[in-house]
């Protein structure tokens, strides 16, 4: 994954850059007021801005959109957050899972992985702190903490093919 | 019948209506040669000040409060630039920067005030007036240069919030000395104004949000009138505890983020620029122009120093982060402008009268830098590139090839 470089600027916004594998620098800064500029550095001096256009909200999404803005969402799934030891993960309930309509407490995944659903994100909405009882559905998204293996075993066991 | 028009009121409303116009046709011309409009507005005060051209004797009691409401919106909008987190975050990461800073820009001005044989109080003042850059001129600079995403700008933003948060606690030390008396009297003053602001500081960082949300309305008009009124209150406490209304208004524009701090910078922005105009013309107004000749070789003296020297912080505090020559130039000459706060810390001395030289001398000074810091720092673009060019080989560029022939 890209190493993005996050800097605040204190009165302006935030600036994200990162170089890309060309060797470009390329740069997003987020202003308070909710406009975006697009920078690019200089190949001569990499400290400088070459060039930059402030998009206002509505172009920036129509860039996003034309650069695939669907990957944002992508990314989501694949972000795993390691905070020693601990990782978090959003694991998608398809419809071929072998527990749908079953209950997270029927899934055994807590004895089985040592990992715990701390939330499920149905359609737009988030269902925090499920309890043992709840159902788990297809299209759902289940937010799971556990250690980094756990959490392998755990998308295994709820993602694997019913046999 | 209240339309009936006396006299003065008439004259009230031609005087200011003049003045309003004459500070809008400078605006314009500052536009037009990318110049802060800071200056220029200074200039229209002296030129119907006191000993000018023409004087203004009506409508200087309206300007005088208008000016006192301008310091406030000024330190408001400031504050709401900032929240508390982004003020913690740069005192933490830069704060050696902000101590070179303070360093270097405080000493000229003292000094200068001790060799003139000042009293130190005014000493002081002028020591404030040499180290604060105008965080106004420069953020304009940042954006006309299109330098807001360059690498060394978030070490000239750090200083810059450093610089405001010395402020805020320089402008009530200034006021308890100002106050004067026994040595206790002024120890007790200057305690008591520093525990409430820092108190203040602590309390906007952490409940900001609670108070943000109590503030914030849909209606525009009951806003600003909630804003305003909330900005003058603090303000007025502030100035009432001898902590200077300006220190007041800037912590209430801390404490206001998220909704609350996007509808105030919208709905006060204008407020703003219309009252800071006055405010410095204001403060023009109550220099004698005839002041500022025996002055000049000083004050220019004072600029030339102080511009190397925050040029010299600039390129000390870049160095640090790793940045390049060219950055480290940069940054330094972005950092030379003197604007609003010089003018504000000046504006006190003044008000107290402690010292007849400080006024012209301030004036002086910041038209000289207020102007001259953009100029260099225009300059120094072009300078830096061919810097640059030289200093790391050229990387091939793609020449355009002639049609048909193929490039081997």
């Amino acid at each position: 994954m890209t190493e993005i470089n996050e800097t605040k600027l204190p009165g302006v916004g935030t600036l994200h850059d990162f170089e890309s594998q060309s060797g470009g620098r390329i740069g997003v800064i987020a202003h308070h007021a909710d406009r975006r500029e697009v920078v690019i550095y200089d190949s001569a001096d990499p400290d400088r801005v070459s060039e930059g256009v402030t998009l206002t909200a509505e172009e920036a999404r129509t860039l996003a959109d034309l650069l695939g803005g669907t990957s944002v969402t992508k990314r989501l799934d694949d972000l795993r957050q390691e905070i020693s030891g601990l990782a978090i993960d959003w694991l998608p309930i398809s419809s071929n899972s072998p527990y749908v309509g079953k209950t997270i407490g029927e899934t055994e995944l807590r004895t089985r992985t040592g990992v715990s659903v701390v939330a499920l994100v149905r359609g737009d909405q988030p269902l925090p702190a499920p309890g043992p009882d709840d159902e788990l559905r297809a299209g759902d998204t289940a937010v799971v903490v556990g250690t980094a293996e756990g959490i392998d075993a755990a998308t295994e066991l709820l993602t694997a093919r019913a046999r | 019948m209240i339309l009936a028009a006396t006299p003065g009121t008439a004259t009230l409303l031609v005087e200011l209506g003049v003045i309003l116009v004459g500070l809008a046709l400078l605006g314009r011309v500052a536009a037009r040669f990318g110049l802060p409009s800071i200056p220029l507005y200074l200039v229209a005060g002296l030129v119907v000040g006191e000993g000018g051209v023409v004087e203004l004797v009506t409508a200087r009691t309206f300007i005088e409060s208008g000016a006192q409401i301008g310091v406030i919106l000024l330190l408001l909008l400031l504050g709401l630039e900032y929240t508390g987190e982004e003020l913690t975050d740069a005192l933490r990461d830069h704060a050696p920067a902000g101590g070179v800073d303070l360093a270097l820009n405080f000493t000229p001005g003292l000094l200068l005030g001790l060799v003139l044989g000042w009293d130190v109080r005014a000493a002081l003042l002028l020591g404030g007036i040499t180290y604060i850059s105008s965080s106004g001129i420069i953020a304009k600079l940042l954006a006309d240069l299109g330098n807001t995403g360059n690498r060394e700008t978030p070490v000239v933003l750090a200083i810059l919030v450093a610089e405001d948060l010395f402020m805020a606690l320089y402008l009530p030390l200034m006021a308890g000395l100002l106050i004067g008396g026994d040595a206790l009297d002024i120890g007790l003053e200057v305690t008591a104004a520093i525990v409430a602001v820092v108190t203040a500081l602590g309390l906007a960082v952490r409940y900001g949000d609670r108070i943000s949300q109590v503030v914030f309305v849909r209606s525009d008009e009951n806003l600003i009138l909630s804003l305003l009124g909330l900005a003058l209150l603090v303000a007025g406490i502030a100035e009432h505890l001898q902590a200077s209304a300006a220190v007041g208004a800037f912590l209430v524009g801390i404490a206001l983020n998220g909704p609350a701090e996007h509808a105030a910078r919208t709905v006060l922005s204008p407020l703003r620029d219309l009252f800071a105009a006055m405010f410095f013309a204001f403060f023009g107004l109550q220099i004698n122009p005839t002041d500022l000749p025996p002055v000049l070789a000083i004050a220019v003296a004072l600029a030339l120093v102080t511009a190397a020297t925050k040029l010299a912080t600039g390129w000390w505090s870049a160095r640090q982060v790793g940045i390049d020559p060219p950055g480290r130039l940069r940054a330094g000459a972005t950092l030379i402008a003197r604007g609003e706060f010089s003018i504000v810390i000046a504006g006190i001395a003044v008000a107290e009268g402690i010292e007849d030289d400080i006024g012209p001398l301030a004036a002086a000074y910041v038209l000289i830098l207020a102007v001259g810091g953009p100029l260099i720092a225009r300059a120094v673009e072009p300078l830096t590139r061919r810097f640059s060019q030289l200093g790391r080989p050229a990387r091939p560029r793609r020449t355009p090839t002639a049609r048909g022939t193929t490039v081997s």
